[in-house]
């Protein structure tokens, strides 16, 4: 059952902008927090500029895991709207976005501060009437402090002792006990949903292959099947197979290193040392599939740019057998250790309530027991009818996340070794049309971290007049914050590995 | 006097680095490399020594106290300990408390110079390597007065002189627990894993090395140079205390200190090669632990 006015779809299908129409705005609150819920996920929550009009279209994403499908809301709202944060913490960070992209204010939002520190894209307007003559500065805001004579204010970052991206962490401690930790980024905003706005141009697959580096495959797979969409076109079976050994590819380098960072941050050399080498393996089979070690012109809209022969399929099958065995190697003497074990549990804990009603997705989801993957809710591509487990922790702690990533790890081994046995025949490549005029689609794809949501609206030849990018990491930094609750300020390097999120990713 | 001082000292300035070249080796090759070369702790000293010193404007005179004051006092210490069957070049009365707040000297300008920053960060390290350190004080105290009771003086010197090859045929189970224990007080002074991860970059976990964060150049050097120092002063307590046979040969007793000594640091490798860092939370219970321990190895020796 849906509300009424909503549309119901499946991704990878689209609708004609003509049939959604917009609700009043009380009627589509009500409708959103009866999804949400009845068990929805707030996948994506942007607004639309309205031609010729002061008005803004407020589209929210909701996508249903037990049905399989998204069902979307839209609405129309002035210079103001009334928050439904409170009601529905998901919305927390969409709405602060909405807020600094169009200089719109959500009225009654707990926490109404920037989140990329741009200006906004109409000009002359500003959510928080900062001076429109010059660039806010990333960081210029309220940070929330807590006074007394014991508590002590640390503050980590832009700039940090490792090589890693740029974001700054604000801890109000208590001795060695966090009580908040408050994290602003914004420094890696490059405006990618700006530039994307009048496409598809020729830049627009390297655009998004960087949107996050690490989730190169991922970004693009996503982007693809958007194009793919609009485009009503077909992606044939070799071309599936091999986007998704890509995939998993990216998952079994990003899950090695995670696990190696985790163990390097206990202090447990072999493992450290063993997965940092390992994950060069895993991205140098990428390099060979590609040219590229990190997924880089893999996948392209209508399939896959480039196809792997059965001579290079086997090579790979030959040399992951010993990458395997030296990864199973590595990691399983890890969870062996019971100095490590005794680090990791009851560390950073997130309760499942938490992650529910913070939306979390991905590894940080499942390991709060939440039975959230894309590939098995919304499949797509190769995974359509062949993928029906899905590993799961109960405890939300760093430990489960890192059993979690054990498990993928292993699961994503017997993926890649089943599908370079038995590539489908057939091109790999057939290039879709040109994208339909005034459509709507949305596209989910599993990246390693968790769900990647692309959306895409047309206008009338065809281009993008809007284009919508949801990274897992919008959705997990607030897990994050969540977890250092009275914890040690000491295990907060663990507890960030452990999460593991995308600083550009979440930026853009 | 002198000439056996002078030995000493030249002894601990050209050893010391090398123990922290064999930790090095030994925890590359647990690791599947080759890792740094033996010498590498050379090498470091020699490229800090030539490098600019880089000044907060915001710090004292204390900032650059910390370095000296811990450099100086390991070689001081190291005159009143035999290396190996080598005499201690002084000794007298008392002067294991001498040789112990040495140490607790060191540490205060190191915290001090810490401090001295303003920085949040190394405030913090400061606050935990003295909550720490005045938790293994007791430990350490208490396997001295072990010794001192089983020779029968309080000079160092006498101490871990030829009387203890003998007492471990009369105490053996105190005296082991006691190496125990001093084991892990050398670990946690020397800010080695479980209790503190020297080789971290992560400024929120560092006990030790966060602490000197704003140190560059020589002075870092000094930083570097005494902290080898004082592991190789600590490490030849514990290794006199295991290894306590005394030859007629000049040449075999200094063998057998110099084999002891890089012993202790492959030791001390494996260690740190085999096991992750303890929960910060958990270092001062581990540490009453050895306490307890180090009380009980007094408790055996009393009712003989």
């Amino acid at each position: 059952m849906i509300p009424n006015g909503c549309l119901s779809f499946r991704p990878g299908e689209t609708l004609k902008l003509a049939d959604i129409r917009p609700l009043p705005y009380a009627d589509y609150a009500r409708a959103l927090l009866d999804l949400v819920a009845a068990g929805g996920r707030l996948s994506a929550c942007f607004a639309d500029a309205v031609d010729d009009s002061a008005k803004l279209a407020l589209y929210a994403l909701i996508a249903r895991d037990r049905q399989g499908d998204l069902v979307l809301l839209k609405t129309a709202i002035g210079e103001s709207f009334p928050s439904l944060t409170p009601e529905c913490p998901q919305l927390h960070l969409f709405e602060r976005e909405i807020a600094e992209q169009y200089g719109v204010i959500a009225d009654g939002h707990p926490w109404f501060k920037p989140v990329r520190f741009h200006q906004a894209w109409i000009s002359g307007r500003d959510a928080w009437n900062r001076p429109s003559d010059r660039r806010p500065l990333v960081g210029e805001m309220d940070f929330y402090r807590i006074d007394g004579d014991e508590v002590h204010e640390v503050a980590v970052g832009p700039v940090h002792a490792g090589v890693i991206e740029p974001g700054h962490f604000r801890f109000q401690c208590h001795g060695e006990e966090v009580m908040h930790l408050e994290i602003s980024l914004g420094y890696q905003h490059r405006g990618i949903e700006r530039l994307l706005i009048g496409g598809p141009r020729k830049a627009t697959p390297f655009q998004l292959e960087t949107a996050a580096g690490d989730t190169s495959t991922g970004h693009m797979t996503a982007y693809c099947q958007v194009i793919e969409a609009l485009a009503g076109a077909e992606v044939p079976p070799r071309g599936e197979a091999l986007r998704s050994v890509g995939q998993e590819l990216e998952r079994l380098a990003n899950h090695v290193g995670d696990l190696g960072a985790i163990a390097g941050d206990v202090g447990f050399l072999p493992t450290s040392a063993y997965c940092g080498r390992l994950r060069g393996d895993y991205l140098n089979f990428t390099s060979e599939l590609c040219g590229n070690r990190f997924g880089r012109g893999l996948v392209r809209p209508g399939g896959t740019l480039i196809d792997c022969g059965r001579e290079l399929a086997d090579l790979i099958l030959k040399r992951l057998e010993s990458v395997e065995y030296n990864t199973r190697g590595a990691i399983e003497l890890m969870f062996d250790t019971p100095s490590v074990l005794g680090r990791m549990e009851g560390v950073g804990l997130v309760s499942q309530e938490a992650a529910e009603q913070l939306g979390l997705v991905g590894v940080a989801a499942r390991a709060c027991g939440l039975r959230r993957d894309i590939r098995l809710t919304h499949p797509t591509g190769a995974w359509r009818g062949n993928f029906d487990t899905i590993p799961q922790e109960t405890d939300g702690d760093v430990n489960a996340r890192a059993q979690i990533r054990r498990r993928e790890l292993y699961a994503a081994l017997g993926w890649v070794k089943k599908q370079l046995k038995k590539l489908p025949e057939g091109p790999h490549l057939i290039p879709p049309g040109k994208p339909g005029a005034n459509l709507f689609t949305a596209a989910l794809v599993e990246g390693w971290r968790g769900e990647l949501v692309h959306v895409a609206l047309t206008d009338d030849t065809g281009r993008f007049r809007r284009y919508k990018i949801v990274d897992p990491s919008f959705h997990n930094w607030n897990g994050l914050a969540m977890a250092l609750r009275n914890e040690q300020i000491s295990d907060f390097p663990l507890c960030n590995k452990s999460f593991n999120l995308s600083y550009c990713g979440f930026d853009l | 006097m002198i000439g056996k001082a002078l030995s000493h000292l030249l002894l601990l300035f050209l050893l010391s680095p090398l123990l922290l070249g064999v930790i090095g080796k030994t925890k590359a090759l647990f690791a599947g490399r080759w890792g740094a070369p033996l010498l590498q702790p050379y090498f470091d000293l020699w490229k800090l020594a030539r490098k600019e010193m880089v000044l907060s404007e915001t710090t004292t005179w204390v900032f650059l106290a910390g370095p000296l004051i811990g450099f100086i006092v390991p070689p001081l210490a190291a005159l009143f300990i035999p290396f190996g069957a080598l005499p201690a070049p002084v000794s007298f009365n008392g002067d294991l408390i001498l040789f112990v707040y040495l140490f607790g000297l060191a540490r205060f300008f190191t915290a001090g110079a810490a401090l001295d920053t303003g920085s949040s960060f190394e405030g913090m390290g400061a606050a935990r390597e003295v909550t720490f350190s005045c938790l293994a004080e007791p430990t350490l105290l208490f396997v001295l007065i072990v010794l001192a009771r089983l020779a029968g003086d309080l000079s160092l010197g006498a101490m871990l002189g030829p009387t203890l090859q003998p007492a471990w045929h009369q105490a053996g189970a105190a005296l082991g627990l006691a190496l125990v224990s001093l084991f892990v007080v050398l670990l946690v002074e020397n800010s080695r894993i479980p209790f503190d991860d020297p080789n971290t970059h992560l400024e929120l976990t560092m006990v030790h090395e966060v602490m000197v964060l704003d140190h560059s150049g020589p002075a870092f050097g000094l930083i570097l140079y005494g902290a080898a120092m004082k592991l190789f002063v600590l490490g030849a307590v514990l290794v006199r205390m295991a290894l306590p046979m005394t030859y007629p040969s000049f040449w075999l007793n200094l063998a057998v200190f110099i084999g002891g000594m890089l012993a202790l640091a492959v030791l001390i490798g494996v260690v740190e090669s085999i096991m992750a860092r303890l929960r910060l939370i958990r270092v001062p219970q581990v540490l009453v632990g050895t306490t307890l321990l180090s009380a009980f190895a007094m408790v055996l020796l009393l009712r003989q």
